[in-house]
């Protein structure tokens, strides 16, 4: 008898190559895990995406995007998490515009030893888009 | 675009393929547009599988480069180098991690990692039939190191740079330099004293004029990164002018009627508010303990040179490269954890090492006369999940049972521990006639030429006991003698007791308890809570942190030996990213549309660095990029209302089909 496959959310991580994808390479190191279906793509700052990339991922299927920040740790600029969360706001405008849940849009910052931090976000983002996508289908 | 390209799926040993099926993702991506040639290999990183990629290039012509194996922090510049030397230009190479991020990450889900696996190295695909090739940026690079930590390992690194013609600034956070090692007496191999072995770096550090040395200074702030680092170091006052007369000096420590426990000794003797550790302790100035002097004046009154006029300063330090070298500290038993605060007679190592060092003729403590000493060994190392069979105390008619609990986070070994216990009974054998020194060990790991130092104990008649750590000794009172008792496993788990007038507990290695400037460069941590390196074995002293490295015990535990080996090996590596004056930089950097644009200066706005200025084209005004100053952070990309901007190597095509490829089997 086969096992029921397991149900996780599609979601798509930017990461940024000096800060939160060095804390997510070290969730691996630590065997801290988390859904299959999480992927990262790695950035230079979090207040560089663009959210016409971000609308891209859910039209081509991803449930949920999550955007891991630099915060205050920025190599670049104190402003990164000013404009990383203006860059947020300007793309949940988009997603209320398309009729997309806001909330399938998350940010938060992780730091480059976040790596517990950041399986907590994502279990906890995993299981929200899980609760909303059984509910609205 | 890209049309021949090559696929290199690396097994890592079984560190990947345990969890990913490395030839299921190859049969995968072997007819995605653009694949010429898809392998997989049991070493990407090996010599022979770099050469074949080398010769692969050349012979079939291929114009990109895809490699899935370890993270890109350890192996991208390992590829682009192999990339290099086929003639292909670096940029046209691209790198999945599916080591970190896949195999270690879904060890439990060997299906799911396998199909992640599949859609990041399309993803890779994808970005490289649009990479094409760019050339470095140069930045300058400041020629100067800090070295965070004046004890052996900062030390030696702090000479080494020097001696290659590179400024250096120690920063100590004591008022003393040395660290650990001046705390210890006659050391294995060399037979010098710790104290001996501190002068001679010591001595060496002042002959050499581009070394700056700051003790009593703290790294409190830091920016910029590699290359272009300052930090703000604040230094702590003596409260004692430089030109002193040590004569006054003693009798003024003599009339301070201030006494704390002293931590050079690890709190079994005092000291005053006024101190310094040993006589030819370096700077050989003394100290006041600012925070437990009562300005009582005793001291005023017989030294002139005393002075609480003094006062911290904040000092800017530009570097190009940081080194960090900032020691361990050694465990501290729990209270109650083999005896330790409950028995008047149970120390730690670092304890007994003070006290075989502080006493003369006889080896006493707390007034009795020391003859059976028992070691227990392993305390605050290789600690086990909590369990009914490892913890909790022994149930006995007096009560008196010291708890022999082994549980906790320290799994791993401290490696130095069983040398240096070893050592330290053979010289205090050596130093104290009488002594009989009996050792309850969990297997012994005297590694290398330690190995002479057990022969040498055997010899002396010292006992080894062993048990596992589901049974470790168990101290307890009995009629008033402290007892410790074991199953020993090399006898058949025969129970033997041993009444111990001094019990000695063998504490291993633990991170220093204020880490703060670790956190201030946020270093990553491993599981063990020391600093941790890239690679263990390829990239041994270097952090994800560019422009910081790490030597010494701070990185986990080790020897003298080791420790500077280390400080060597990180000494090497800060100076590379400082020799030249300049380092090369990643060509990426934001690219305006002329057609696009039509200059509203928002860009500008956003750019932190003035990158972005108005441009004519033509009869247009537009916006214009400064290549030499634009960092490639990507700020001005989100705020353009007419979507001109896009940054080399992360253009919307290259992350658009990056997505699609991640989400290829989503609808």
């Amino acid at each position: 008898m086969s096992l029921p496959e397991k149900r996780n959310a599609r979601i798509l991580v930017f990461s940024t190559e000096k800060i939160s994808d060095p804390a997510i390479d070290m969730a691996g190191l630590l065997k801290l895990h988390y859904p299959p279906t999480v992927y990262t793509i790695a950035v230079p700052c979090s207040s560089g995406i663009k959210p016409r990339w971000i609308i891209r991922a859910y039209e081509k299927g991803f449930d949920g995007v999550f955007i891991a920040a630099d915060g205050s740790d920025c190599t670049y600029g104190e402003t990164c998490t000013e404009k990383t969360g203006q860059i947020v706001s300007r793309t949940h405008q988009i997603m209320k515009e398309k009729k997309i849940d806001p909330a399938r849009l998350r940010m938060a910052a992780i730091c480059s030893v976040c790596s517990e931090a950041f399986v907590k976000q994502i279990k906890s983002f995993n299981q929200y888009l899980l609760q909303s996508l059984s509910t609205s289908s | 675009m890209n049309s021949k390209i090559g696929v290199y799926i690396c097994h890592c040993g079984g560190n990947i393929s345990d969890y990913v099926n490395v030839e299921e993702v190859k049969s995968a991506i072997a007819d995605e547009e653009g694949v010429f040639l898809a392998k997989t290999t049991m070493f990407a990183c090996s010599d022979a599988t770099q050469k074949e990629m080398v010769e692969d290039i050349k012979t079939n012509e291929l114009d990109g480069l895809v490699v899935a194996s370890c993270s890109p922090k350890l192996h991208l510049v390992t590829f682009r180098a192999v990339a290099e030397r086929a003639e292909l230009n670096k940029y046209n190479y691209v790198h999945a991690n599916i080591r970190e991020q896949v195999s270690w990450a879904h060890s439990d889900d060997k299906a799911g990692a396998t199909a992640k696996a599949i859609q990041l190295v399309k993803s890779a695909i994808a970005k490289v039939r649009l990479a094409h090739s760019l050339d470095p940026i140069v930045i300058p690079s400041k020629k100067a190191v800090a070295v965070i930590g004046a004890g052996v390992a900062g030390m030696r690194a702090a000479i080494e740079l020097a001696d290659m013609d590179c400024p250096v600034t120690l920063i100590e956070r004591e008022h003393f330099v040395g660290g650990r090692v001046s705390q210890w007496d006659i050391l294995f191999t060399t037979n010098q004293t710790g104290k001996e072995l501190v002068t001679r770096l010591y001595d060496a550090i002042i002959s050499r004029e581009n070394i700056t040395l700051l003790t009593g200074a703290e790294v409190v702030a830091s920016s910029g990164s590699i290359g272009d680092y300052t930090l703000r170091v604040k230094t702590t006052p003596r409260y004692i002018n430089e030109m002193c007369d040590p004569g006054n000096l003693q009798k003024a420590i003599d009339a301070c009627p201030v006494e704390v426990p002293d931590e050079f000794n690890f709190n079994i003797t005092a000291r005053k508010a006024i101190y310094h550790n040993f006589p030819s302790e370096y700077p050989q100035y003394p100290v006041i303990d600012i925070k437990n002097c009562t300005r009582c004046g005793e001291c005023e009154k017989i030294c002139k040179s005393v002075d609480f006029s003094q006062e911290g300063k904040l000092v800017d330090i530009k570097v190009g490269s940081i080194l960090m070298a900032t020691g361990f500290d050694p465990y501290t038993p729990s209270d109650g954890e083999f005896g330790y605060g409950q028995f008047g007679n149970v120390i730690t190592l670092p304890q007994f090492k003070r006290l075989v060092d502080i006493n003369d003729a006889t080896l006493k403590y707390r007034g009795q006369v020391i003859k059976n000493i028992a070691y227990i060994y392993c305390v605050g190392s290789r600690q086990i999940e909590g369990s009914e069979s490892s913890t909790g105390e022994e149930t006995r008619g007096d009560g008196n049972i010291a708890s022999h609990d082994i549980s906790g986070d320290n799994r791993y070994c401290s490696r130095y521990c069983c040398t240096s216990v070893i050592h330290a009974a053979i010289e205090a054998s050596r130093k104290f006639h009488g002594l009989n020194n009996y050792h309850f060990t969990r297997g012994i790991r005297t590694y290398g030429k330690q190995e002479l130092l057990y022969s040498e104990s055997l010899k002396n008649g010292d006992i080894y006991l062993q048990s596992y750590e589901d049974d470790p000794p168990v101290v307890y009172l009995e009629n008033g003698d402290t007892m410790v008792k074991i199953n020993d496993i090399m006898t058949g788990r025969q129970e033997v007791s041993v009444k111990a007038d001094l019990v000695v507990l063998v504490t291993g290695m633990v991170p220093r308890a204020d880490n703060s400037v670790g956190s201030l460069f946020k270093i990553p941590k491993g599981r063990d809570n020391f600093f941790n390196e890239i690679h263990m074995k390829l990239r041994p002293v270097e952090t994800v942190i560019d422009g910081i490295t790490i030597a010494g015990a701070c990185q986990g535990p080790k020897n003298i030996t080791e420790s500077v080996s280390s400080a060597l090996s990180a000494a090497t590596k800060s100076f590379s990213y400082v020799s030249k004056g300049e380092l090369e930089l990643e060509p990426i950097i934001a690219v305006i549309d002329g057609d696009l644009c039509s200059w509203c200066g928002l860009c500008a706005e956003a750019c932190p660095f003035d990158a972005i200025s108005m441009v004519t084209k033509g009869t247009k005004e537009i916006a214009g990029i400064n290549n030499s100053i634009c960092k490639g952070c990507g700020m001005c990309l989100p705020v353009c209302p007419v979507n001109a901007i896009n940054l080399t190597a992360y253009s919307d095509r290259e992350l658009e089909s990056m997505i699609d490829a991640l989400a290829e089997q989503m609808k």
